[in-house]
C-alpha cells in the first residue's frame, strides 16, 4: 500500500513536468533501448494507433518514428467528462552506436507497444583475428 | 510500522539497487471519459495489456480496473537506455446510481481499455410533450 502511494506521488510529480502525452517523462512517445551483440530491440508504448499510419525510417545509424495520435471524434451528444489522454503528432530520433542494417529492421506493433529489431551492419560485426604462430 | 512491512522494504529496496531486477511500479493508466444521454464511455491508455492481462471488478459503487503488462525484454540484451517502465496498471471508479451495473461492456484494442457503461433507463432524458389543455 505505501510503495502504491509512493508511485502515485511519484507519477504526480512526473507529471507537473511532463507534457501532455505519455508515461511521465516529458516525451511521447516513451521509448526504451536494449542493445546486443549483433541487434538492438527498441519498444515504444504508442496506444491506439493505426500502425499503418506509423513511418519508421533509418538514415546512417539514426532511427526515425514519426506519427500522430488522433483525437478521437465525438458524435452529436457526446462531450468529454474527463480528459487526460493526449493526442497529436510526434517525432523521435535515436542513434545507435553501430552502424545499421537499414534493410532488415523489423517492426511490430501489438497491443500498443512498437517493437523495432534493428540488426547490426555485417561489416561493423567485430571479427575474431587468428593469431598464427610464425 | 510493523516488522513485517520494514523487512518487505528492505527487500524492495535490495532489488532497486538491481536495475535488471527492479521492482514492479503500479501506473494509473490515463483516462478519458466521454457521456452521452444513454451511456458514459471510458478509455484508458495501457500499453502492452491484451484481454488475457487485464482485470475487471465491481464491488459495490466501485470499479476497479487492472492490467499486467507482458514483459518484451528481449533475450540476450541489455536494457541501456529507458524513458518507461513496463509496469501494471491499475486504477479505480465510483460509479453512482445512474448506472445499470449488468450491462457493463468491455474490449481491448491496440493497449486501449474501453468500458461502455450504460446509463440505466429510469435516468436516461426522456422528452415530455405537453399537449394543449
Amino acid at each position: 500500500m505505501l510503495w502504491k502511494e509512493m508511485d502515485r506521488l511519484r507519477e504526480e510529480l512526473d507529471g507537473l513536468f511532463s507534457r501532455h502525452m505519455g508515461q511521465g517523462y516529458g516525451e511521447f512517445p516513451p521509448v526504451n533501448v536494449y542493445t546486443g551483440e549483433d541487434d538492438a530491440v527498441l519498444t515504444a508504448a504508442i496506444p491506439g494507433i493505426d500502425p499503418a499510419e506509423l513511418d519508421v525510417s533509418c538514415r546512417q545509424n539514426t532511427v526515425t518514428l514519426k506519427g500522430e495520435r488522433k483525437k478521437d471524434k465525438l458524435e452529436d451528444g457526446q462531450r468529454y467528462i474527463r480528459n487526460e489522454r493526449g493526442h497529436g503528432r510526434f517525432v523521435r530520433s535515436f542513434t545507435l552506436p553501430f552502424k545499421v542494417d537499414a534493410e532488415a529492421i523489423e517492426a511490430e506493433y501489438k497491443q500498443g507497444i512498437l517493437v523495432l529489431r534493428i540488426p547490426r551492419a555485417a561489416e561493423d560485426k567485430p571479427r575474431k583475428i587468428e593469431v598464427i604462430a610464425g | 510500522m510493523s516488522e513485517e512491512l520494514t523487512k518487505k522494504e528492505k527487500a524492495e529496496l535490495s532489488k532497486t539497487k538491481n536495475p535488471e531486477k527492479e521492482r514492479e511500479y503500479t501506473y494509473q493508466p490515463k483516462i478519458d471519459i466521454i457521456e452521452s444521454d444513454k451511456e458514459l464511455q471510458l478509455l484508458a491508455d495501457m500499453p502492452g495489456v491484451d484481454e488475457t492481462s487485464i482485470s475487471i471488478n465491481l464491488e459495490g459503487n466501485e470499479l476497479s480496473v487492472a492490467g499486467t503488462v507482458n514483459k518484451i525484454t528481449p533475450d540476450g540484451r541489455a536494457l541501456n537506455y529507458r524513458e518507461y517502465i513496463p509496469s501494471s496498471f491499475e486504477r479505480s471508479f465510483t460509479l453512482g446510481n445512474a448506472i445499470d451495473r449488468n450491462g457493463i461492456k468491455a474490449t481491448v484494442k491496440d493497449g486501449i481499455l474501453k468500458l461502455v457503461l450504460p446509463k440505466a433507463k429510469e435516468m436516461q432524458p426522456k422528452k415530455i410533450t405537453v399537449k394543449a389543455g
